[in-house]
């Protein structure tokens, strides 16, 4: 099976109804991505799909397949970050950064929607994201900073 | 400087009784077989003669009792070891801001080298709010002392007395001459060892310029792009993936399983040794598809509690060892004399630390050396655990920490780690476990849940006059109370547990204060008092006044109603150094408890990193919110049927109420740690906003796991 993953065409061995978590960690050591709870409660493990955010965790490869995957890897252009990571950066909207990645790809589909949301928005839209650490407010205040400087 | 607030009674935090204290096997080499040329510093514990150390030659065995170190290259490049271990509460870059002060250098020039076993000096664990209060102050000394040693070399090489000299951005001046020299330069072609005591002077925190700033958390940039890598993201060439089967309830044991039909698969090692039934496979899904094919068939589970009958297990089940539960003459003479009295019963559930990742760990064996990269707040306690499972020597067990994806008290045990070196050890190969979500919730461990009784009476000035607080199965972090009074009765019973009980964040200081803070609120009703006032009245602990009186002005307490619903409350207490006041306002809207506005003030000496600090407090309070209002470990009959996220609700982005964090700099104190403290005052501040909200007085934790009902 041929996986489209940040611009570069992988070939993977994996069963195609394997999900797509497991597929980019342990096939692909793309170990950003990150599992949690494996029901789709916690985000830990949102990729894109043509921009659209979804849980690896519950996404069988195949339905992966034809489709440009982004996972944190590809967020940045090479030395230069994505808006996001740098307001996560400069808000020090972290404590473990073990949710980061999941937080930074959940906040990129919310702007390529809605490029200036509330904090209504940003809320609802997060929600299904888990911060352990509790590091929420940090999160919104990243998430208002990438919207602004972009 | 002492501390002049309370000394509580110190609970050990479970799980590191056990551990038999390996002291320090380095200890025995010489830090030049491994380290490159330069100069290296220890801190030696205060009751070992630094002499001893300073006198040695080279190749000559150390001292044991070493609390830290460092290294500096010839490049200038600083490295300093630590036993502590970066679990998210930002030490990582807060130790080394502290070193940075002393040493006068860049941030940017050091490297921490956390909770490795084999390159670290000895340490018992991160917890208890320490590493700042105890490794901090050593790890400052130990720059001071290298500080010293670089201006003495420096004095030697020109010919000069120390005294005309001074260190500063990674350089030696002579401001007589001009002339300066790096401290890579200085460390070129060494190889000087020293050692400094632990109770040498320090800088004081008024003249710090590196620590006490918001400097940003190191390796911001890996965690930011997925870089990072977590226990969970471990990897070693050739490893296989290992799995274990679990019971299906608590004490239920294993009849049978097809050994062989999981062997005839490719590749798959089983093992069934004593308690440990499990495979190893090339990869994850043929691990699963193995364990599967395992069949095992276990014994019904023994009859055991459940979650429904908690409270009455606890207190008709004390524990062999238990405490009396007399009651004190003159305790029930000055009750009986009281104007104003509470008798009230407050109950805390069983929760968990959920931290979002699992626990992890790669095993390796190369012959009778076993390495093993796993998350613990206790490499040194794992790699105990380690040598005693397999009669290893402290120099065959390795223990690597890299920076894991959170803890709170919940990873002080090695499971993971045994499980993977078990199986590595049969299959000849590097075996890596990882526990699902739902492993996490059943086989790691709980926050203990707990009855607390209070019994209490004021006189008719206001004034505390009998405490009796008696707290079953909780714990005794944080149940002295910080009031005066005159007569009282503080006991821990312990009980039987029906549930496998560890640390937690701020251990049983959340129940206590949650009762005390309760109880003070229910006394200041009941002698029609303001809280705040009566608390003031019956306080001792000046800082701790400071503090709620902090907290009251950035509040605006006491406040007024503006509508149906809402309700004002707060709580506070003394925990492991750290003063913390809680202010909590609440709206009641369709039988839910929603969280408005929160004000924590906080006061835990000199600090270290303001923004740190801050968002640890921050992190707290909303932590805090789960045990508050809705976090409670449903089980029956040997199962935890809150198991996956879907039915154990910790909180999330809508929970999270405006937080505002007042903190109080006492740069005249020694700083003690904050990542604990914080937690405890939210679960009474919302307990007494509930009650002047609605006229109830909840009194269990979770205080509204399915909104207030009716």
């Amino acid at each position: 099976m041929q996986l489209d993953i940040n611009g570069r065409s992988y070939t993977v061995a994996a069963a195609p109804e394997t999900a797509l978590l497991w597929v980019l960690r342990n096939e692909l050591n793309l170990t950003g991505t990150k599992y949690g709870c494996g029901e789709g409660e916690c985000g830990a493990c949102t990729v894109l799909l043509d921009g659209v955010a979804r849980h690896a965790c519950l996404t069988p490869a195949a339905e992966a397949k034809g489709k440009k995957i982004t996972t944190i890897e590809g967020l940045a252009q090479g030395e230069k970050l994505h808006p996001l990571q740098q307001a996560f950066l400069q808000e020090g909207a972290w404590q473990c950064g073990y949710c980061t990645p999941g937080m930074i790809l959940r906040a990129a589909a919310l702007l390529r929607n809605t490029p200036h949301p509330s904090e209504e928005e940003i809320v609802a839209a997060m929600n299904g994201n888990i911060c352990r650490c509790g590091t929420y407010p940090r999160i919104v205040a990243a998430i208002q900073r990438a919207a602004r400087e972009a | 400087m002492p501390d002049e607030g309370l000394r509580p009674r110190v609970e050990a935090e479970r799980y590191e009784m056990s551990s038999k204290t390996q002291r320090f096997e380095l200890g025995r080499r010489d830090f030049f077989q491994w380290l490159a040329a330069g100069i290296v510093v220890a801190g030696v514990m205060p009751h070992v003669p630094t002499d001893a150390w300073a006198q040695r030659r080279e190749g000559e065995p150390l001292p044991d009792n070493i609390g830290a170190w460092l290294h500096i290259g010839e490049d200038g490049a600083i490295t300093v070891y630590t036993g502590k271990v970066e679990v998210g509460q930002g030490v990582r870059t807060s130790l080394a801001q502290q070193v940075a002060e002393e040493l006068r250098v860049d941030l940017s020039q050091i490297t921490m080298i956390m909770g490795d076993t084999r390159l670290t000096p000895f340490d018992m664990g991160t917890f208890g709010s320490m590493t700042t209060p105890v490794m901090g102050q050593r790890l400052r000394r130990v720059a001071a002392g290298a500080h010293d040693l670089l201006l003495k070399v420096a004095a030697e090489r020109w010919g000069v007395p120390q005294s005309r000299l001074r260190a500063e951005a990674g350089q030696i001046l002579d401001p007589g001459s001009r002339r300066k020299i790096s401290y890579g330069e200085l460390a070129r072609g060494q190889r000087l060892a020293q050692a400094v005591a632990m109770d040498d002077p320090l800088r004081p925190a008024t003249e710090w310029t590196i620590a006490g700033t918001s400097a940003a958390k190191t390796g911001g940039r890996a965690i930011v792009t997925g870089e990072h890598r977590y226990p969970y993201d471990w990897t070693r060439p050739g490893m296989l993936w290992g799995k274990v089967a679990r019971p299906p309830a608590y004490g239920a044991q294993l009849l049978s399983a097809d050994l062989e039909a999981a062997r005839r698969l490719p590749g798959v090692t089983v093992v069934r040794d004593a308690d440990l039934l499990g495979v190893a496979a090339p990869t994850a899904e043929a691990a699963a598809e193995a364990l599967a094919a395992l069949k095992p068939r276990w014994s019904p589970a023994p009859s055991q509690t459940s979650s429904s009958a908690l409270y009455e297990f606890l207190l008709n089940h004390p524990a062999a060892d238990a405490s009396n539960t007399q009651g004190d003459e003159e305790l029930n003479a000055a009750l009986a004399a009281a104007s104003h009295r509470l008798d009230s019963v407050y109950q805390v559930a069983y929760i968990q630390h959920v931290p979002l990742e699992p626990r992890a760990a790669v095993a390796e064996w190369q012959g009778n050396e076993l390495t093993v990269w796993t998350g613990t707040q206790r490499p040194f306690g794992v790699r105990d655990q380690l040598m005693e499972a397999f009669h290893l020597r402290a120099d065959q067990a390795h223990v690597l920490m890299p920076d894991m994806g959170g803890a709170y008290g919940g990873k002080h045990t090695g499971e993971a780690a045994l499980e993977a070196a078990r199986l590595a050890r049969a299959a000849g190969k590097p075996v890596k476990v990882i526990w699902s979500r739902e492993e996490e919730f059943t086989w790691a461990y709980f926050r203990p849940a707990g009855v607390i009784k209070v019994r209490a009476g004021i006189d008719n000035r206001g004034k505390l006059t009998a405490w009796q607080f008696d707290n079953y199965n909780s714990g005794e972090a944080g149940i002295e109370t910080p009031y005066q009074v005159a007569h009282k009765q503080i006991r821990f019973h312990r009980t039987e547990m029906p549930l496998r009980q560890g640390s937690y964040r701020c251990l049983a200081a959340t129940a206590n204060h949650f009762a005390r803070e309760s109880a003070m609120d229910e006394l200041a009703h009941a002698a029609a008092l303001d809280p705040l006032e009566f608390r003031l009245r019956n306080l001792r602990d000046e800082r701790l006044a400071t503090v709620f009186r902090t907290g009251a002005r950035a509040f605006g307490w006491p406040r007024r109603k503006q509508r149906p619903g809402q309700g004002f409350g707060f709580g506070g207490g003394v925990e492991k150094g750290g003063r913390i006041a809680t202010f909590a306002e609440i709206r009641i809207e369709g039988g839910n408890v929603k969280l408005e506005h929160v004000v924590s003030a906080f006061e835990c000496g000199a600090i270290v990193n303001p923004d740190n600090l801050k968002n640890q407090i921050e992190g707290a309070a909303i932590m805090g919110i789960g045990g508050a209002l809705f976090e409670a470990i449903e089980f029956a009959d040997g199962k935890i049927e809150s198991n996956r996220l879907s039915r154990y609700r910790v909180p999330r982005f809508r929970d999270v109420p405006r937080i505002e964090v007042v903190l109080v700099d006492r740069k005249d104190l020694n700083p003690s740690g904050a990542g604990e403290a914080p937690i405890m005052g939210l679960a009474p501040a919302v307990a007494n906003a509930i009650f002047d909200a609605t006229g109830r007085r909840l009194r269990h934790m979770p205080l509204a796991p399915n909104g207030l009902e009716a």
